[in-house]
């Protein structure tokens, strides 16, 4: 029998389909956890739609140094207190502080860093 | 049936029957959505996505929001700089790229990428500004590499394949990556 669908789009498909299916996060979420469970913090959870809601791609990844990368940017809480990364806005001046632990450490234990919802999570690089 | 048909069938259920579930998924709640832990107490605080994401100019892919029209309705008014005193660049010219194989052309509209960014976010680091200076394919950017540093990731996912592929082939021939047609 001919095959109708080529086997090399339907694993495309599949690739770009099967990730959404079972991942509930909002897309773009991002779980950084280099450092924080190590330390005896949960993972912190970074919603990109609250933020993008409020400021544009390039303030954060071009202005204040932000990575593109889950996880490549070397964040650490002695740069935040200094201003640096998250700290440049959460400062108790343009957002709250970063004294607010919880609403940044907020992810359930053991989540590995990584953006949710695309295909850095589970596409291609994963296979 | 052969042991690689039977794979293959497997998988074309698999991928079928999670479509459904990929349209429907709507916003869940923080305490739902698998990341967020429900004993924190900051998580009856933040803002779930709903809330803010379902008065924005609705989407289908994504999270489910068409940020582009969201800021030309007014809707969000996203600042350019921290502290909101810089103005946002303004470039408004049109890339059509023709080596797509059989696929439509791929436009690329400067104006919505600049409404969100300014240049350096993409020059001269993901993309040179040159004619046929970059060797974009889908296969990079599935790996996440050219546009797919933000599509599949943040911004509308690649799934979208005809908001890019939108232009209709007239039978020109390609050129090579990334030729410049200038706006009419």
């Amino acid at each position: 029998m001919k095959c109708v669908i080529k086997t090399r789009r339907l694993v495309l498909l599949a690739i770009i389909v099967l990730p959404f299916a079972v991942a509930w996060a909002e897309y773009a979420d991002v779980v950084i956890n280099t450092q924080a469970q190590g330390k005896g913090m949960s993972p912190v959870i970074f919603p990109h739609w609250f933020h993008r809601v409020r400021f544009q791609c390039s303030v954060c990844h071009v202005d204040i140094g932000f990575k593109t990368k889950a996880g490549a940017s070397g964040i650490t809480m002695d740069k935040i207190s200094q201003g640096q990364f998250c700290g440049a806005c959460h400062n108790g001046e343009i957002a709250w502080s970063a004294e607010n632990c919880d609403f940044c450490h907020s992810g359930i234990r053991d989540l590995e860093t990584g953006i949710q919802g695309g295909h850095k999570t589970s596409g291609p690089g994963y296979f | 049936m052969t042991r690689y048909s039977t794979v293959k069938l497997l998988l074309l259920l698999a991928t079928v029957a999670a479509i459904p579930a990929t349209l429907a998924e709507g916003w869940k709640a923080l305490e739902d959505d698998d990341l967020h832990d429900p004993s924190n107490p900051a998580v009856s605080i933040l803002q779930d996505p709903e809330e803010a994401l379902s008065v924005l100019a609705p989407d289908s892919a994504g999270n489910k929001v068409n940020w582009v029209e969201a800021i030309r309705r007014g809707q969000i008014k996203p600042r350019a700089s921290l502290y909101g005193d810089k103005p946002g660049k303004q470039h408004d010219s049109d890339v059509v790229m023709k080596n797509t194989l059989d696929l439509p052309f791929v436009l690329f509209p400067h104006r919505a990428h600049n409404e969100w960014m300014s240049c350096e976010m993409c020059h001269e680091t993901l993309f040179q500004s040159v004619r046929d200076g970059n060797a974009i394919s889908m296969v990079k950017i599935l790996e996440g590499e050219f546009c797919g540093v933000c599509h599949g990731a943040v911004s509308f996912p690649l799934t979208e394949c005809n908001r890019c592929h939108s232009v209709l082939r007239d039978g020109a021939p390609a050129s090579s990556s990334g030729a410049l047609v200038p706006k009419e």
